[in-house]
C-alpha cells in the first residue's frame, strides 16, 4: 500500500482554485518531489496533508489513516519541515527538541538520548544549548530537521528546505536528506522551485496553476525532451555542418560560432561526428536535458519567467481570503 | 525497528495513552512560558512597575481628591483593583503571544502535533495562570505596607481567586489572538481592550457609581467580577457604598461560566482552517 494516497484532491480560496483535482501516490520509502513555481499548489497540498487545511473535496490518506477522519494518527505518523522556521528563538536548540518530544508523547526514559541523538546526526549537538537565535539560517534548518525525526515519523515532509540558503549550506543539507530514507527508514515528501534540487527524487510530480501536468522519475521525465544538446566548434563551420546536415539528417544551428544539434544519445553520437569530422573538429560539448527543459516543454516557460508573473499576487489574495475569515 | 516502534505506539494507542499524551502536552506549553518568564526579566521589571506606579502615584494623587469618611484610604481601596490589573496585564499578554507564535511560525508545530485542540487551549490558559498569579502574589505582598492586617486564610483565598481570575482572563485572551494574525493589532487590542477592561472593571472606583451606561459595560466584563471577589475577600467588614457590587456567589459563577465559554470557544477557533 502506498504511504501516502492523494484522490482529486480539490483546494479552493474564494474564486482562486489552488489545488485543481490532483491525485497521486507515494511509495514508502521513496523521495518524491513536488515541483513547480512559486503559487503552483505545493505549500497547500503539503497543509492539507499535514491536517492544518481542510480540503474542498477529494480525500488523503497517510499510512492508511484519513487526514479528515484521523488527524491525529496521521499527524502522529508525519513529520514536517515548513518553508518558514518554525523553532522557538528564545529557547535553545535542546529545548526545542525537548519540547517536541513531549508533544509527540516520546517515552521519558528514552527522551534524552533519542534527542541527543538526532542533535550529533545534524552536527548541532555541541551547539545544543546555544539559543537558536544566534544559529545560521542553514543550521535552523538542520535543526528542524533532527526536530523532525524524534517521534519516528514513517514521512517526513520537506517545504522548501533550502528557501534562503547558501549554496554550501544547500549542497550539504541535500547530502543529508538524501541520507535519510536509508538511515531513518523515513518516506521524504518535498517540494522545491529549484529544479537541480528536483534531480534527487525517485518521483517528481511537475505541478503548474494547481494540476499535476506530469509525473515520473526524473530520468524519464528528461527523456521526454527528446535527446542531449551536443555543440562543436570547428576550424570551417560552414563545411561542417554541411556535411553533419547531409551525413546524419539532423537539424543544425549555429550560434556564436558553435554548431548544435539534438541527439536522441549523445554519448554514442559525439565518437560518430568525431569520426566524419576528423581533425576539423576543436571542441565537443554535451548538454544533458535538465528538469528546466521539462518544464519548458510542457508549460511553454521556464519556472523563472513564471515567478516574474502574477504568482504572487495569487499569493497576496489567498493571504488576504485568509485573513477575511 | 524505527517502523515497529512508532507502529506499536498507534496500536497500543487506548484511552490511558491519549490522556497521557494531553497531560504530556499542557506540560510542556506551560514549562516553554514559564522558561521563557524566567529568562525575560525586563518583561517581570515591567509588569511589577505598571501596578507601583498606579498604586503609589495615581492612587496617592487621587486619595486627595476622595472624602476621607469612606471606612478606608482609596491606596486601600484600589488594592484589589491594582492586583486586578496585574492580572489582567500579565494574562492577556501572556496569550496574545500565540499572535507572536503565529507570526514566527511556532504556532504551526504546535497545531501539527498529535494533541487535542482543547489541550493546546488549556495549556496556554494555564501558562497566563502561572506567570499572572505569580505576578499578583509579589504585588500582594506589600499588602503590610499599605495598612492591611491579612490572616492566613484571607492570603489563600485571595491565591485561589487570583489563579482562577488570570485563568478566565488568559482564556479570554487566547480568543482575543485567534481573531488576528499579526503584531500590529497589538495597539489596537491595548487600547480598546485591555485599557477599558480595566477602567470599567470596578478597580477604581465601584462600579454602582458609574452611569448606567457605563455599569452595563462594567457587568459584562469578567474582570469586574473578580476584583469584586477580591474585594469581599480584604475587607469582610465592608465598605458600604465603596464596597463590593455583586455577592461572592456570583462572583464565583461568572468567572466560571465565563472560563469554560472563552476555553470552549478558543478551541473551535484553533481547529482546522477551511
Amino acid at each position: 500500500m502506498p504511504i501516502i494516497q492523494v484522490e482529486n484532491l480539490v483546494k479552493r480560496f474564494g474564486n482562486i482554485t489552488a489545488v485543481n483535482d490532483i491525485s497521486f501516490d507515494v511509495e514508502e520509502g521513496t523521495i518524491f518531489g513536488f515541483l513547480g513555481p512559486n503559487g503552483a499548489g505545493k505549500t497547500t497540498t503539503i497543509n492539507i496533508l499535514c491536517t492544518l487545511l481542510s480540503p474542498t473535496s477529494g480525500r488523503t490518506l497517510i499510512a492508511g489513516h484519513d487526514c479528515m477522519k484521523e488527524p491525529s494518527r496521521v499527524r502522529t505518523a508525519i513529520g514536517i519541515v515548513f518553508q518558514d522556521t518554525t523553532l522557538d528563538k528564545d529557547l535553545t536548540a535542546y529545548e526545542n527538541l525537548v519540547f517536541h518530544a513531549y508533544l509527540y508523547a516520546v517515552p521519558k526514559a528514552e527522551m534524552k538520548e533519542r534527542v541527543n541523538d538526532v542533535l550529533k546526526f545534524v552536527d548541532l549537538y555541541d551547539r545544543k544549548d546555544d539559543l537558536v537565535k544566534k544559529f545560521s539560517g542553514g543550521m535552523k534548518r538542520r535543526l528542524e530537521v533532527a526536530r523532525g525525526l524524534i517521534h519516528r515519523p514513517r514521512v517526513l515532509f520537506l517545504d522548501e528546505p533550502t528557501l534562503g540558503l547558501d549554496p554550501q549550506s544547500r549542497t550539504n543539507l541535500w547530502e543529508f536528506i538524501t541520507g535519510l530514507p536509508r538511515k531513518h527508514k523515513v518516506t521524504i515528501f518535498m517540494t522545491t522551485h529549484y529544479m537541480e534540487e528536483a534531480e534527487v527524487c525517485d518521483r517528481i510530480a511537475i505541478i503548474d496553476n494547481g494540476k499535476i501536468i506530469a509525473i515520473d522519475s526524473p530520468e524519464e521525465l528528461k527523456k521526454t525532451v527528446g535527446g542531449d544538446v551536443v555543440s562543436i566548434t570547428t576550424t570551417d563551420n560552414e563545411s561542417a555542418r554541411y556535411e553533419i546536415e547531409h551525413t546524419f539528417r539532423m537539424n543544425v544551428a549555429e550560434k556564436e560560432n558553435a554548431l548544435y544539434m539534438t541527439c536522441s544519445r549523445g554519448d554514442t553520437c559525439i565518437p560518430e561526428l568525431i569520426r566524419t569530422l576528423g581533425e576539423r573538429v576543436l571542441s565537443v560539448r554535451i548538454q544533458r536535458p535538465t528538469l528546466n527543459d521539462v518544464f519548458l516543454k510542457l508549460t511553454g516557460k521556464t519556472i523563472r519567467e513564471e515567478e516574474a508573473s502574477g504568482n504572487d499576487s495569487v499569493r497576496e489574495s489567498i493571504r488576504a481570503h485568509r485573513r477575511r475569515q | 525497528m524505527i517502523q515497529c516502534a512508532s507502529l506499536s505506539g498507534r496500536t497500543g494507542e487506548d484511552n490511558e495513552k491519549k490522556g497521557f499524551m494531553e497531560l504530556n502536552a499542557i506540560y510542556v506549553i506551560v514549562a516553554r512560558e514559564f522558561k521563557k518568564f524566567i529568562r525575560e526579566k525586563s518583561r517581570l521589571f515591567s509588569a511589577i512597575a505598571r501596578p507601583l506606579l498606579w498604586l503609589f502615584i495615581v492612587g496617592a494623587g487621587i486619595s486627595r481628591l476622595v472624602p476621607r469618611d469612606t471606612g478606608v484610604p482609596y491606596t486601600q481601596f484600589i488594592f484589589p483593583g491594582i492586583i486586578g490589573m496585574t492580572i489582567l496585564f500579565s494574562s492577556i499578554f501572556s496569550s496574545i503571544s500565540i499572535i507572536w507564535d503565529k507570526e514566527f511560525g511556532f504556532m504551526k508545530e504546535i497545531l501539527v502535533a498529535p494533541v487535542s485542540r482543547l489541550s493546546i487551549v488549556v495549556g496556554k490558559a494555564l501558562s497566563g495562570t502561572l506567570v499572572s498569579t505569580m505576578q499578583a502574589v509579589i504585588i500582594l505582598a506589600l499588602f503590610p505596607f499599605l495598612g492591611f492586617k491579612l490572616s492566613m486564610i484571607q492570603i489563600i483565598a485571595v491565591v485561589f481567586i487570583c489563579a482562577s481570575v488570570s485563568f478566565c482572563i488568559s482564556a479570554f485572551g487566547i480568543v482575543l489572538a485567534t481573531f488576528y494574525d499579526s503584531y500590529e493589532s497589538f495597539s489596537v487590542i491595548m487600547n480598546f481592550i485591555i485599557m477599558p477592561m480595566f477602567f470599567l472593571s470596578g478597580a477604581m472606583y465601584p462600579v454602582k457609581l458609574l452611569p448606567d451606561i457605563l455599569k452595563v459595560v462594567a457587568k459584562l466584563n469578567p474582570l469586574t467580577y473578580g476584583i469584586d471577589a477580591l474585594k469581599h475577600v480584604l475587607f469582610p467588614r465592608g465598605l458600604g457604598s465603596m464596597g463590593p457590587d455583586f455577592s461572592l456567589v456570583t462572583d464565583a459563577a461568572v468567572i466560571l461560566f465565563t472560563s469554560f465559554i472563552f476555553v470552549f470557544v478558543a478551541g473551535k477557533a484553533f481547529e482546522r482552517k477551511q
